[in-house]
């Protein structure tokens, strides 16, 4: 039953995965992107990480897509234009690299090498109390970083709008 | 649980087949007689003037990225708010400097008129 | 409990939920044009049947028989589907909403079903799920103004957007304050014989949190937590940041009529647009509803306690409906009321008050709610109770 599901969630998300690098408008490939992202929040559940699944869902889908398709709808750049292509060595590059991510994923695949231990108790990010428990003790430190590269973000946000600020428009 | 999570599942399939019922539904009910002016763009009834993609104020995108980077703030906050009462004073401290981080960008954005909507 | 009678329950409740939700959104219309009309001296709708009483099933008639333009421009794949994404994110809201305590039904349904808790679902992670749901609901609105291609609904639609983002950040934190408010068992024997763990089964004490939705109300036997200090200023932070998140009045600057027709839903017709007007106010209940549910004790009230201790479930289940019921019309009142009385407000001052206000008050405000839970955690339980949910 649960193997079931989960090949099917996987399919739909693989599937939406695939729509969006295939459409041709810029807006359906980000509404098939957040397709993508609830499959994988659905896949997060059944690994028994609601917290997880409940961030994908809002971080993921409720804040950078929009983002996302806030500068898509804005700069009215979502009729992909079949102009030339502006990075032309861009081609080779992302082949090279697909390349390789496949063949990586094909190694893992066959000679699985020392088997990451897996955890018996899932729980264990499961719940929001123990996730708490651990992010205030284990990884304190990636949490304060974390906020660090928040402001890295907020700081290279405004310094980049503040420039173009002459000329506004709408 | 996880049978909560699969209740919720089925609700969410119903919540979708809910609005499509009326959209099929007055489908065969409603008339149906386009014409070329009825199809055209609301203006006002003026002649529909130049593309609507265009460019638009810079501050939009700024409010968006600010939101994305509180938002990510937000969410840290929930699972502390949850254990704070057993994580002790250490936690609030941490949770405070957290704070403090971020609040310093707010201010700088503040200070640089980021906020402002002109 | 069995899950039988969970499956059982749950096509019922579901059932009920959806009649409920359409002829509550129905009838919202009427009481919100009628008490307006009153508010204004006027007498509103009152043709339709007694009292204007058939007016909301007049109106859904007029629109299933209305022509339906889609503009030649259009996106039309993601124009048809605009008026869903708004209206599916709003239904969703209410499968983690507890409408009451429960329901006795064993002389129904045997003994597995002696506990049916009034509430759809309950999760350790109800509030974010509740946020999760909210933060999509942008979609709808945004691709409803985009796909049309009008220059009136881009720009209605981007506006609710970034109106709805901005929001979000004072809402998530004013919640947050209601959370950190909330006790939650500390020993696996008293997690065992809470309420919730009788009504959705018994969980490790550790899975428990003061997310879900049931605890929260569970742990506002005492105070509401509008009656605590920090409660009642993040309750005024959520209302104020519900109703921006809504697009209502003072905030409904999306569909300022005088400057962007009807904004995001300017080309919408037909059954199209009912349906983005039914999301709108099926967002307003779900929203009043998480509102009663976090700060004004959901169904809590005087005698429930005590009808449940002296063996009447279920009149105690259906008082405790009732009281979330009221509730939650005081919640819509004050709502439509404000509707009657304030202007709108112009954009810019809409976003100071989101980001200059709101945001840094909330965010102190959570400070503030961890200290005062800090200072008076070993104080007398009564004013532990009042500051905080930290006595675990």
């Amino acid at each position: 039953m649960e193997i079931a599901f989960f090949i099917i969630t996987a399919l739909l998300t693989i599937g939406a995965a695939v729509a969006m690098v295939l459409s041709h408008n810029a807006v359906h490939s980000a509404l098939w992107l957040v397709l993508n992202f609830f499959g994988v929040a659905v896949l997060y559940l059944l690994l028994n990480a609601p917290f997880l699944a409940m961030v994908q869902i809002t971080v993921y889908a409720g804040a950078i897509m929009v983002l996302f398709l806030f500068v898509i709808m804005l700069l009215g750049s979502e009729q992909g234009q079949e102009e030339v292509n502006g990075l032309p060595w861009q081609t080779p590059v992302a082949l090279v690299m697909g390349l390789l991510l496949v063949v990586m994923a094909g190694y893992a695949l066959f000679f699985p090498g020392t088997p990451v231990p897996t955890t018996q108790t899932p729980n264990e990010i499961g719940a929001p109390d123990i996730l708490a428990r651990k992010l205030f003790s284990t990884y304190l430190l990636p949490f304060e970083i974390t906020s660090v590269l928040l402001l890295v973000a907020l700081i290279g946000a405004v310094v980049l709008t503040m420039k173009s600020r002459e000329g506004d428009r709408v | 649980m996880l049978s909560n999570y699969a209740f919720i599942g089925i609700f969410a399939i119903a919540a979708i087949t809910f609005p499509l019922l009326p959209l099929i539904l007055s489908r065969f009910i409603r008339p149906r007689r386009p014409t070329p002016i009825k199809l055209s763009t609301y203006e006002c009834g003026l002649e529909a003037m130049g593309d609507i993609w265009v460019q638009f104020k810079v501050q939009y995108y700024l409010y968006a990225l600010a939101f994305v980077v509180f938002d990510i703030e937000t969410i840290y906050l929930y699972p502390w708010a949850v254990a704070y009462g057993q994580l002790g004073l250490f936690a609030l401290i941490e949770m405070a400097i957290f704070l403090l981080i971020l609040v310093a960008g707010l201010v700088y954005a503040w200070r640089k008129g980021a906020l402002e909507w002109i | 409990m069995n899950i039988w009678v969970r499956l059982i329950t749950l096509l019922f409740v579901s059932l009920i939920l959806f009649l409920a939700t359409t002829t509550a959104f129905a009838y919202l219309t009427l009481f919100e044009r009628r008490i307006l009309a009153r508010l204004q001296n006027r007498v509103g709708p009152n043709r339709a049947g007694p009292g204007g009483f058939f007016q909301p099933l007049a109106d859904a008639l007029k629109l299933f028989f209305k022509e339906e333009i889609t503009p030649a421009q259009a996106d039309k794949a993601v124009y048809t589907i605009a008026p869903a994404l708004a209206m599916i994110p709003a239904i969703v809201l209410f499968a983690v909403i507890p409408f009451g305590a429960y329901l006795d039904l064993s002389f129904l349904l045997g003994e597995a079903a002696r506990y049916v808790p009034i509430q759809l679902a309950d999760v350790n992670v109800g509030v974010l799920f509740l946020l999760a749901v909210t933060s999509i609901g942008v979609y709808g609105v945004t691709l409803g103004g985009w796909s049309s291609n009008n220059k009136y609904s881009m720009l209605g639609g981007i506006r609710a957007a970034a109106q709805m983002v901005s929001y979000e950040l004072a809402l998530g934190l004013s919640i947050l304050v209601a959370i950190m408010l909330t006790t939650t068992p500390t020993t696996q024997e008293a997690a065992n014989a809470s309420l919730c763990s009788l009504m959705f089964g018994q969980q490790p004490v550790a899975e428990i949190s003061a997310l879900s939705t049931c605890r929260i109300v569970e742990s506002q036997g005492g105070w509401w937590n509008i009656f605590k200090p920090t409660g009642l200023l993040a309750f005024g932070i959520f209302w104020l940041a519900s109703t921006a998140e809504v697009v209502r009045a003072p905030f409904d600057l999306v569909e300022a009529e005088q400057e962007l027709v009807g904004g995001f839903n300017t080309e919408y017709s037909s059954m199209k647009f009912a349906l983005f007007f039914m999301a709108e106010y099926i967002k307003l209940i779900a929203i009043s509803a998480i509102g009663v549910v976090l700060f004004l004790g959901g169904w809590r009230g005087p005698g429930v306690d005590l009808l449940y201790s002296l063996g009447y479930p279920n009149v105690a289940g259906l008082v405790s409906l009732g009281y979330f019921l009221l509730k939650l019309i005081a919640f819509l009142f004050f709502s439509i009321w404000v509707r009657a009385t304030l202007p709108r407000f112009k954009y810019n001052q809409l976003m100071d008050l989101g980001w200059k206000r709101l945001l840094p008050i909330s965010l102190g405000l959570v400070a503030v709610t961890a200290v005062f839970a800090v200072v008076t955690q070993d104080m007398n339980p009564y004013i532990a109770g009042l500051f905080g949910g930290f006595r675990r």
